[in-house]
């Protein structure tokens, strides 16, 4: 049989021409801009050479601060998701009660949008009149009490956190589908020569759950490189001179000012990066596919 | 009690997993009590329980100052329209790609779903939808969610191509089924978990996407649910109760096919992440 004629390519046509005209080819042309003086207040484009990367990688700007922001968000937010998340994920493959219920509970603030999480967290953590620090003054811990968002001290670390809080049901849900797909057998077996829970989780679950654990870093460090909607709800990149700002919502702004080619300039750092390391994070994720 | 021992560790284990949900319930409390108070009563946004009578005329307030019903229906748009363009799409990709290997479809693939890491550069890409004439329109935004979501759904509906025997396959052809019947007769059904899973989660990240529109839509009259309930947030925020009464209404939709479709969300996040 004629595998192309039963298999013909216009199936696969609607689906590239769509993602090459609205995604790729976008990232491409964005790169050749990167190289132009392209800004809303002039219909000329010229040629200026790495100009707009001497900007971003210069010391006196605030974009190396920006570059460390985004990638101190990626690092913290994927090592405690994860750490929380496989916590969570062996305690709820127990036998708790209303397991099931915890699971969704936990799992929950993943499909909420992350602007009204953002809102309400603006509101959860108001520095005055705020749920968190009303509570810790009920509580007579009312030196706990800080400007979560409004101060340079705390904002990033708040922000990170909010983010923690939505991203780890996620996270959870994956590990417990990565352990629960562990045979029992090993487990019996275990325990049958005495082993403890500390001893199954070390020898049993963590050595077989670490591919699963590889994906779901993969996807938090996909996820934090390109956080927008977090930050843009909670601070926007504030307070003071960039405390929170990351990639994104740097980008955003230049959108908004009429800047284009440092915006597209920025945005292209990343689309070269990932070309190149999101190749190998697919090959991480394809390997489980069945290929004939 | 027989073994003290396992007894305290069981109540342990039912402590600390109650510790962890608690905090994750309570924005949502938060969102339902204070949208069921009076303004006065929601100033504080704090989890006290709503007084009788219960102001339910927060919501008609709301649906009418925050224009909600023109919102409703362009997310509706927005994401029936993307759902149903991505499944279209990624399904027939992923089918012919799974099914006839050869070097080039391998490559297209791997291109294809690269887009999962990839990020959009916003700016050029406005480039790209003036000169389309896509700019500020419905359609362009429909399709730019498209874009977005065919990557990860050709993945997910990929892995699930190769566990449809080919057999099948051989047994339509072999009886005078052409290509396009064969996929949408025979394979096509047989794709219906994972078409339904795409389905599922590519509405829910539409409905809560907010950065396209936030780009490239200039009017209001345009905007989805999410945008629109930051921009009341903006002009009402004294208004916790209405804000939250917004809140809740545009998240009512996710948050019901989150309850009914739990199965489906779950399968499709956890594809690729363990072996099947």
């Amino acid at each position: 049989m004629n595998k192309n004629k039963i298999y013909p390519w216009y199936f696969m046509a609607g689906a590239l021409l769509v993602y090459f005209i609205l995604f790729f080819l976008p990232g491409l042309l964005g790169v050749g801009y990167s190289f132009t003086d392209w800004s809303a207040y002039s219909t000329e484009l010229n040629f200026v050479g790495l100009d707009n990367f001497r900007t971003i990688f210069s010391a006196n700007e605030n974009y190396t601060k920006i570059i460390s922001n985004t990638l101190v968000f990626t690092l913290v937010t994927t090592v405690i998701k994860n750490v929380l998340g496989l916590a969570l994920a062996v305690l709820l493959t127990k036998s708790v009660r209303f397991l099931n219920l915890h699971r969704s509970i936990v799992f929950m603030p993943s499909v909420l949008s992350t602007l009204i999480i953002g809102m309400l967290f603006k509101s959860i953590l108001d520095a005055k009149s705020g749920l968190l620090n009303t509570a810790l003054r009920a509580c007579g811990l009312g030196f706990l009490a800080q400007k979560w968002l409004v101060s340079t001290e705390y904002a990033f670390g708040s922000v990170m956190a909010v983010d923690i809080w939505r991203g780890t049901g996620y996270i959870m849900t994956i590990l417990i589908a990565g352990i629960l797909s562990i045979s029992t057998d090993y487990y019996e077996a275990a325990e049958i020569d005495g082993a403890g829970g500390i001893q199954k989780f070390r020898y049993i679950t963590l050595p077989l759950i670490l591919p699963t654990l590889a994906t779901t870093t993969v996807l938090n460090i996909i996820y934090g490189l390109k956080v927008f909607d977090m930050v843009y709800a909670l601070t926007n990149g504030g307070p003071g001179k960039a405390t929170t700002e990351v990639l994104y919502t740097a980008v955003f702004k230049r959108f908004g000012t009429g800047q284009y080619a440092v915006g597209t300039a920025l945005s292209s750092v990343m689309f070269v990066i990932m070309i190149f390391v999101g190749y190998f994070m697919i090959r991480l994720m394809t390997r489980n596919e069945v290929i004939e | 009690m027989k073994n003290p021992k396992r007894f305290t560790e069981r109540l342990l284990r039912n402590l600390i997993a109650v510790m962890f949900s608690i905090p994750c319930l309570i924005p949502l409390l938060l969102i339902v009590f204070n949208s069921l108070k009076t303004k006065q009563a929601a100033a504080a946004m704090d989890l006290s329980l709503p007084a009788l009578p219960i102001p339910w005329e927060n919501f008609s307030v709301v649906i009418e100052k925050g224009k909600l019903a023109q919102s409703f229906l362009n997310s509706l748009l927005y994401s029936a329209g993307s759902v149903f363009l991505c499944v279209f799409f990624a399904s027939a990709a992923a089918y012919v790609m799974s099914r006839n290997q050869t070097r080039i479809n391998r490559f297209l693939y791997m291109f294809l779903v690269l887009g999962i890491t990839l990020p959009i550069n916003y700016v050029a890409l406005s480039k790209v939808l003036i000169t389309l004439r896509l700019n500020n329109t419905r359609g362009g935004i429909i399709l730019l969610y498209t874009a977005m979501q065919l990557p990860f759904m050709t993945f997910l509906i990929h892995g699930f191509v190769a566990k449809v025997p080919t057999e099948l396959d051989e047994a339509a052809v072999i009886d005078g089924c052409g290509p396009v019947r064969l996929f949408f007769l025979v394979v096509l059904p047989l794709l219906k978990p994972a078409v339904i899973t795409a389905g599922v989660l590519t509405f829910l990240n539409t409905w809560n996407e907010f950065t396209a529109p936030l780009y490239f839509l200039n009017s209001t009259s345009k905007w989805p649910m999410t945008l629109s309930v930051y921009n009341f947030f903006g002009m009402y925020f004294k208004d916790w109760n209405l804000v939250c009464a917004d809140i809740l209404l545009t998240s009512l939709p996710v948050l019901l096919i989150y309850l009914l479709g739990q199965k489906y969300i779950v399968s499709g996040m956890t594809t690729g992440a363990v072996k099947g």
